[in-house]
């Protein structure tokens, strides 16, 4: 039997350009939050059931001063994270997306968008990470509905890296954010070290066209650009790890050239990142070929997280496919 | 201050709070009437925050829930000196602060409330804040009884508990009509001490207008050592104007010139006895 580490190694070296496969996203979120907490009292993990979903078990066994459980009510989660908030705590609401952003949105509009209190919102497992569970437990709607709300930050780290950075940053953050990633393994980095919500990441720079991808639709958006290397044609991949404020002076730059534009996301095709870059760019006098991959206005097909993707197209083999034609 | 003087100001308050409405041809009438006594015995007798304190983290927190019967509010927020009275002529205005629900744009208010149900969660997470800070914050809010269906409370209700919240008081405006009706047509909410207590709540149940009791009994507060505390206070929604009181058209019903004039009167005779 191969230990883990040999198996780890193997999934690596199946993974081109030296690109290295490192933890679920979650993983990462719950040892930042370990971090963080040794050296601040003031952070806070609020849970509803969740801190074992959230991988904070150990966090909680760490600071019990510093983890509080409201059981599965996600309405008094949102409520209560305020209230700590508005005390002058760190305070992180961590619960799946799916019932975060959906159970308790009027809290998050109200008492914490509104009212301006700095929590940080932390959708676990989110988009269709649960897979086959179905979709009570996916999120495809949280962009969408989260856009239309105005003061808060709407983040969907792609990688490792991504994911610690926004964690730090969202812990000094004064204004309210909303974090969201899933449990599936994810690369170390795909790019530089430099992040700052806002601010999109360059992953890869090439003239024909351009993904503009989010969250965990990042990855499939770079294998693809790779893939399409191998046949001459040359991807820019942006990682857009921030949707709200969109980084709209990146996309412009590389929308400028009038090459195509593919979006890639793990949410609806409604009202995503794909209807933010091309609602910019359109009021702005771009006329780019322009395609929207997400999941369709349906309901989602049943399968695990990859099932779902390759079903939709949001993988390598599917973007890659799509790119061609766009570019016919 | 004391009893007769916090009922003789409340006079005062309840004409201003008409005053203000009548202005605006807006405002929430009958349930601002109803928790003018409370609002008038907690800032100005009971809780721990003034103009001077209010960006001391160490101040007591009130989050109205009741979000509607914020004229009450601010006219007892003028009057403790939080924000010139005339302010409050502006009130609903283009471009005023003071809208038809608290904001924090208006000194002296905690939070933006104004979609029922949500105060109590938030009290709950100042509580727990307090409770971990050791800081002696009291933390206090006001709920309507029709307010009282929206499931969150209940959610808050089951968390104060657990975690032994006793510095957090909720305050039943127990005022018995909501807009459509009472609330036994509406939704019934009897037996409601049986249930709160039920909850892990420690009750007691006052005449929400009478003086002396409120103060006697926020100033037993906690109730119980380790439970947090709900004041069932029995309100009249429209109190101290004959023709508003306990009549559902006053939920948000602004009064005529005559109407405005009747009720001055009748405040008028209340203050001279
Ligand atoms: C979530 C939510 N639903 C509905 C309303 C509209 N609304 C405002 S006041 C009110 C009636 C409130 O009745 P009650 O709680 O008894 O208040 P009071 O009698 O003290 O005015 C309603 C339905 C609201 N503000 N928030
Ligand atoms: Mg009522």
């Amino acid at each position: 039997m191969m230990n883990s580490l040999e198996q780890l190694e193997m999934e690596t070296k199946e993974i081109k350009n030296e690109v290295l496969l490192g933890k679920p996203n979650l993983e990462v979120f719950s040892a930042t939050m370990q971090k963080l907490a040794e050296t601040d009292r003031g952070i806070m993990a609020v849970t509803s059931d969740s801190r074992g979903s959230g991988k904070l078990v150990p966090f909680g066994q760490k600071f019990p001063e510093q983890i509080v459980e409201v059981g599965i009510a996600e309405q008094n989660l949102v409520g209560v994270a305020t209230g700590l908030a508005a005390m002058g705590k760190k305070a992180f609401a961590v619960s799946p997306a799916c019932f975060l952003t959906a159970r308790s949105l009027e809290q998050i509009k109200n008492d914490v968008c509104y009212s301006d209190n700095p929590v940080k919102l932390i959708g676990i497992s989110a988009g269709v990470s649960y897979g086959a569970l179905g979709s009570t437990h996916h999120s495809l709607h949280d962009y969408a509905v989260l856009r239309a709300i105005n003061n808060i930050t709407i983040v969907a780290p792609a990688d490792n890296f991504e994911t610690e950075a926004a964690i730090r940053s969202a812990a000094e953050m004064e204004t309210p954010v909303y974090i969201r990633f899933g449990k599936k393994a994810m690369p170390q980095n795909l790019g530089s070290i430099d992040f700052e919500f806002g601010k999109g990441r360059v992953l890869k720079e090439g003239s024909d066209l351009t993904f503009v991808a989010t969250g965990e639709g990042v990855w499939p958006a770079y294998q693809a650009a790779l893939k399409l290397e191998e046949e001459g044609i040359h991807a820019t991949v942006l990682s857009i790890h921030t949707i709200k404020p969109l980084d709209t002076g990146l996309i412009e730059k590389f929308a400028s050239n009038g090459q195509p534009i593919l979006t890639v996301e793990e949410h609806s095709v409604n009202g995503g990142l794909g209807e933010a870059v091309a609602s910019h760019l359109f009021q702005n006098g771009f006329r780019n070929k322009f395609k929207i991959v997400g999941l369709p206005d349906d309901h989602t097909v049943h399968g695990s997280q990859v099932e779902i993707f390759d079903h939709y197209g949001i993988s390598e083999e599917g973007l890659t496919k799509t790119a061609i034609e766009l570019l016919k | 201050m004391t009893a007769k003087e916090l009922k003789d100001k409340s006079i005062e308050l309840r004409r201003k709070t008409l005053e203000i409405i009548y202005n605006a041809k807006a405002g929430h009438t009958g349930g601002s009437l109803s928790i003018m006594d409370i609002l008038n015995v907690l800032y100005n007798r009971i809780m721990n925050v003034s103009p001077e304190n209010f960006n001391d983290a160490n101040r007591d927190r009130y989050i109205q829930s009741k979000g509607h019967s914020v004229e009450a509010l601010y006219t007892v927020l003028a009057d403790r000196g939080f924000f010139p009275e005339e302010d409050l002529m502006t009130l609903c205005q283009y471009q005023s602060p003071y809208i038809g629900h608290p904001t924090k744009g208006v000194n002296g208010m905690e939070q933006n409330t104004g979609g029922l149900g949500h105060g109590l969660p938030i009290c709950c997470g100042n509580a727990l804040a307090a409770k971990k800070d050791n800081s002696g914050v009291k933390v206090y809010t006001v709920l309507g009884d029709g307010e009282m269906a929206e499931g969150s409370n209940w959610e808050a209700m089951m968390f104060a508990a657990h975690y032994k919240l006793d510095n957090l008081c909720a305050i039943l405006d127990y005022n018995k009509l909501q807009i459509t009706g009472s609330n036994a047509e509406v939704m019934g909410l009897e037996p409601v001490a049986k249930k709160l207590e039920a909850f892990g709540w420690a009750v007691k149940e006052v005449d929400g207008h009478d003086y002396d009791a409120l103060i006697e009994t926020f100033e037993s507060l906690p109730f119980e050592e380790g439970k947090p505390s709900f004041v069932i206070a029995h309100t009249v929604k429209g109190k101290g104007v004959s023709f508003m009181e306990n009549n559902i058209k006053w939920h948000h019903g602004v009064p005529s010139a005559e109407q405005m004039e009747m009720a001055r009167e009748e405040l008028l005779i209340k203050e001279e006895v």
